[in-house]
């Protein structure tokens, strides 16, 4: 750390102030004169054939200027939405695609399919104009059960995909896997749901957009992660307004969590019809909105089975997953569950052998695609389960079984058999940690103290691995994704010696505009209050890939570095004229330039100074300016690490869980801001729980209506939940990039879902209870308690 | 919301006389549940009378062995009063525990009690605590006030001026919240007042109702062993996602305890 406010520094964050004095600018806050309001009209079936929609009475509402269906996008030849990721099944072949129209034409799909848009004056002129549009539906039967999705018989909601099939997937040898289990001396099986969740990041999504006659330049306002692919996919894909036409802007985004990356319907409907309407248009989702037609995560059916030899040594782990796609193929749906969870089941083991299969089924339900973690929380959930699950039949400590089949620290960079190459990591002095601060050896007496109150005390362990940090382009390319995975940077000088930093990277929340200010803060010695962070916007900053996967510190601020060594290579040309000496003498040091052996030097202020004003100036070697780009493109992904304990209470009367202690030693590589990370990391831990104890998704299996479709039956996690969280860091600095840095955004949420239910059923065992599924909530556990004393007394 | 004509009378009888005048007109008083309601377009009065106006109608006050609480009283004011707090702490801990900040500062006791909530927590003390309802036309005992779901003895035009609540020797409210809205999933009230012992439970049913063989063995032995053996029937009772039948029945004998035992400490 060089500063108070440099690298390593726990610095408070710039953009707090605004956010927190509701001086942030969301789409939503626009300004825009002569706006018109859109409100989508949405199915109420899960699947049904449209027989006629009839606009006539809405169309002569009050405040009406336009409604538009599906015909009328059929009629301007919009393309659909896409999937951007082509993932070949076992056979060779490219997954089933589906066609995804933007707004439904003859079928509706799920319960929130987009059938028409009202355009008015005012948001409840449009939702008045649509309650008067009469839609005729042929309800037919919906598919909603995700084990039941691929069976013969079951609703099919796409013909291109028969039987409801996208893929049949695999990675690995299955008869060598095969073979490995007929030698095991234990086998552990397990069969385990990863429950469907809805993202509700805090704003809804929105978007609001403005056609220029006079230039024919469309502006988009959007709650994006990724303004400049969604502009991309609208340009290439879907709409066809030629990318300099198109100004995509995602300004202050209030959270995401994957569900902002995806090209949606409404934007997509609100971009293309501001020209047709030829006045800005604005939407803003309603919370229920949000819950019916944000895509939802996770949504897995797993079978596991692990081998072990008599010692406890992993020799084969078998995984196969159904996972639910939803009514249509989302932007990145199609990777998760394949390169972005099967590649992880390795974990921190040496499994010599793995084979995976994955299904992807279609169901008339919402679109699933990332969320927070996307894949690696599901995979992290298998491996840890069963793992935990294996030390308990064969009565070895959870921990030791763990530590018995670590990597170890000299074999890194360690080859996993399912593709990833691990660049770094030491995990067990991580455990040794968390075992410390949990007080692990003092369990079993605080068990026996929580049991004289009646309640049942359990611990249980998560050591996560992770591969975030997306990603090299090739290995992406080779594996089907669409798109490239660098990220880029511009640090731009001003005559005046302020700096502006252009990123690709997107904050919706992360604290960019904090931690990339400490970056050139700490490179070039610019002050902090000097520093403006500009992202967001693709007519302002370079071409960017956006923020997901925890990638925004080590692929953008790496970008960052790289732009910043080309300030600093150019300045030295500079400061080598103005102090008279030869280039290779100039040295820099916290922002300035010095002759080295001298005592000349020149600050980094001046040399910026004269590049604006080239008075005295090598000018025909340097050009003037200082306005320097990056693109950088990782060489591996990076692979943070770490490992979670989770200490709760369970009142067996009504089956409520507390959560008393809750420990995580994490493996971010260097890191710029601590403040940031523990943020991080809280929200990931909180979210996780979320998962384990209280959110799940849930629609009606006969009719697809969304059960939990607001607040008052979807259970989000609230502050009272939690105890503090006792964080700690073991790290190992990332060996392929200039910072060091690894990623911290998903990781909570990655690990603690299996270290929650692990104590669930370490906490539960001693009275018979077997198995929990998630979410743990008091009925579910108190039903798996009466289940097991019905048992017991049989 | 659709459009809808905005009252704000000054008292009682201005009150009355609009919701008279006007068959779709609705009274307001937090709005707790009827802004959501006309938020999500599920109703639409013509018009909606804002009991927020009328003064009158808002205070605590002690009136021999009785706290009476007038019908405009926010619940966060409720769960503060020192008079509450000394004649009853059951009821404040009640209203205190109503909710969030955002509705204790708007809620009100006579919304709440009118509005009859199957998930609702007064109408569990109005019950167990045997207390009187008093209206702009005349009085309602605790039993015959609360009819069924959302259903209540006020007749069209009639408002809740008061509710009059015995002070209690005992009483306790445990309230096991869902999980998500944090509603009353199981709340039961335990009080021991002049009138004998009552066990009142809210959440579970349609409606709030009575344990009768609880009472009864309360009546003889104020203790939760008294109890412990008592089932009540699943039958009828509430089922949804995050709790079934059969497991409100088992949280009203878990929370009829543990509300003796508060009652008792």
């Amino acid at each position: 750390m060089t500063s108070a406010t440099g690298i390593g520094a726990r610095v408070l964050r710039t953009e707090d102030k605004r956010f927190l004095t509701g001086t942030g600018r969301y789409v939503d806050d626009l300004p825009l004169s002569r706006a018109t309001y859109a409100y989508f009209l949405r199915s109420p079936h899960a699947h049904a054939k449209i027989k006629s929609i009839d606009i006539s009475a809405a169309a002569k509402m009050p405040g009406v200027v336009n409604i538009f269906t599906g015909k009328d996008l059929v009629d301007a030849k919009v393309g659909g939405l896409i999937c951007g990721w082509v993932v070949k099944d076992k056979h060779g072949q490219p997954h089933k695609s589906p066609a995804h129209p933007v707004m439904a034409v003859d079928t509706v799909r799920y319960v929130g399919d987009t059938v028409a848009m009202i355009v008015a004056n005012s948001h409840d002129e449009a939702k008045d104009a649509a309650e008067a549009i009469k839609v005729d539906y042929d309800v037919k039967p919906a598919n909603v059960d995700l084990a039941k999705a691929l069976d013969k018989g079951a609703a099919e909601v796409h013909p291109e995909a028969p039987g409801n099939l996208v893929y049949d997937w695999e990675i690995g040898v299955k008869a060598d896997v095969d073979a490995a289990f007929a030698k095991a001396a234990h086998v552990t099986k397990l069969d385990l749901v990863n429950n469907r969740l809805i993202p509700n990041a805090m704003e809804p999504r929105a978007a609001a957009a403005d056609y220029d006659k006079g230039t024919g330049n469309y502006t988009l306002w959007s709650t994006s992660q990724n303004p400049h692919v969604l502009r991309l996919i609208l340009s290439a894909f879907v709409l066809g307004i030629p990318e300099h036409k198109l100004r995509v802007i995602a300004p202050d985004v209030g959270g995401g969590f994957g569900s902002k990356i995806f090209c949606y319907a409404d934007e997509t409907m609100v971009c293309w019809a501001a020209s047709r309407v030829g006045r800005p248009i604005k939407w803003t989702a309603e919370r229920s909105e949000s819950f019916q037609t944000d895509c939802h995560g996770r949504d897995h059916v797993t079978h596991a089975e692990l081998a072990l030899d008599k010692d406890g040594k992993f020799l084969a782990l078998k995984v196969e997953t159904i996972a639910n796609m939803g009514a249509y193929l989302s932007t990145f749906s199609t990777a998760v569950p394949t390169y972005l969870y099967a590649t992880l089941l390795a974990g921190q083991y040496t499994t010599p052998l793995i084979y995976a299969n994955v299904k992807a089924a279609l169901t008339h339900t919402a679109p699933v695609d990332a969320y927070r973690g996307a894949g690696r929380p599901e995979a992290t959930f298998v491996i840890e389960s069963i793992v935990s699950k294996a030390a308990a039949e064969m009565k070895i400590d959870a921990a030791e079984l763990r530590r018995k089949n670590f990597i170890p620290s000299t074999a890194f960079p360690y080859q996993t058999p399912v593709a990833l190459q691990y660049d770094s990591g030491n995990y067990p002095p991580i455990i040794d940690e968390a075992m410390k601060i949990a007080d692990y050896k003092g369990f079993e007496a605080r068990r026996a103290e929580a049991k004289s109150r009646g309640k049942l005390r359990g611990i249980g362990f998560s050591s996560y691995i992770e591969a975030c940090g997306l990603a090299p382009s090739q290995v992406i390319g080779q594996l089907g994704g669409g798109v490239g995975q660098w990220e880029s940077a511009q640090i731009k000088f001003n005559p005046t010696g302020n700096v502006q930093i252009l990123t690709g990277a997107h904050s919706h929340g992360q604290g960019h505009e904090t931690t990339f200010a400490q970056l050139i803060h700490d490179k070039l010695g610019v002050p902090m209050e000097q520093i403006e962070v500009v992202h967001g916007d693709t007519s302002t900053t370079p071409f960017g890939m956006g923020s997901y996967g925890s990638r925004s510190l080590a692929v953008g601020g790496s970008a960052i570095m790289k732009a910043a060594d080309k300030v600093i290579a150019k300045g030295k040309k500079i400061a080598a004229h103005l102090m008279e000496a030869s280039v290779a003498d100039v040295e820099f040091e916290n922002g300035v330039f010095k002759v080295a052996g001298t005592d000349k030097n020149v600050p980094l202020g001046q040399v910026i100074f004269a590049a604006y004003v080239p008075h005295n100036y090598p000018i025909t070697e340097v050009e003037p300016g200082m306005d320097e780009n990056a693109f950088y493109d990782p060489a591996n992904f990076v692979y943070p690490a770490g490992t979670q304990i989770c200490e709760l209470e369970i009142d067996p009367e009504t089956g409520t869980t507390e959560i008393v202690n809750f420990t995580a030693i994490d493996d971010f590589g260097n890191i710029i801001n601590p403040m940031i990370v523990e943020g991080q990391v809280h929200g990931g831990i909180v979210q996780g729980v979320g998962q384990a104890l209280m959110e799940g998704a849930v629609y009606d299996k006969s009719t697809g209506q969304l059960i939990s479709g607001s607040f008052m039956d979807y259970t989000m996690p609230r502050a009272d939940n939690f105890p503090s969280f006792k964080l700690g860091y073991k790290h190992t600095p990332c060996p392929h990039n200039p910072l060091g840095v690894k990623g911290c955004g998903e990781a909570g949420a990655i690990a603690s879902p299996a270290a929650v239910m692990n104590a669930i059923h370490n906490a539960l065992s001693p009275i018979g209870v077997k198995h929990v599924e998630m979410p743990a909530t008091p009925l579910n556990v108190w039903q798996s308690i009466q289940g097991a004393q019905r048992q017991a007394a049989e | 919301m659709y459009d809808f004509s905005y009252h704000r009378p000054k008292s009682v009888a201005d009150a009355v006389g609009l919701l008279k005048s006007k068959p779709e007109a609705r009274a307001m008083s937090g709005g707790m549940t009827l802004i959501p309601t006309l938020k999500q377009r599920l109703a639409r009065p013509s018009d909606v009378v804002d009991l927020g106006g009328v003064k009158e109608l808002a205070g605590i006050k002690v009136e021999g062995n009785n706290v009476v609480i007038g019908g405009m009283t926010r619940h966060a004011d409720v769960a503060s009063s020192a008079e509450v707090k000394a004649s009853i702490p059951a009821l404040a801990y009640l209203a205190g525990h109503i909710g969030d900040p955002q509705v204790r500062n708007r809620g009100t006791m006579g919304g709440s009690v009118a509005n009859n909530d199957p998930a609702a927590d007064y109408p569990g003390a109005v019950v167990a605590l045997n207390a009187t309802v008093t209206t702009n036309t005349g009085k309602h005992a605790a039993d015959s006030f609360f009819k069924g779901l959302f259903e209540t003895a006020l007749a069209d035009g009639e408002l809740i001026t008061s509710i009059s609540f015995p002070k209690a020797e005992k009483a306790a409210y445990m309230k096991f919240p869902n999980p998500a809205s944090r509603y009353a999933m199981v709340g039961v009230f335990v009080a021991k007042t002049a009138s004998g012992v009552r066990v009142a439970v809210t959440g579970a049913g349609a409606c709030v109702f009575r344990v009768k063989a609880m009472e009864d063995a309360l009546a003889k032995n104020f203790t939760s062993a008294a109890i412990k053996d008592i089932k009540i029937p699943a039958d009828g009772l509430n089922s949804d996602i995050h709790g079934s039948a059969e497991y409100r029945a088992h949280l009203v004998g878990v929370m009829a305890r543990r509300a003796v035992d508060a009652a008792n400490k």
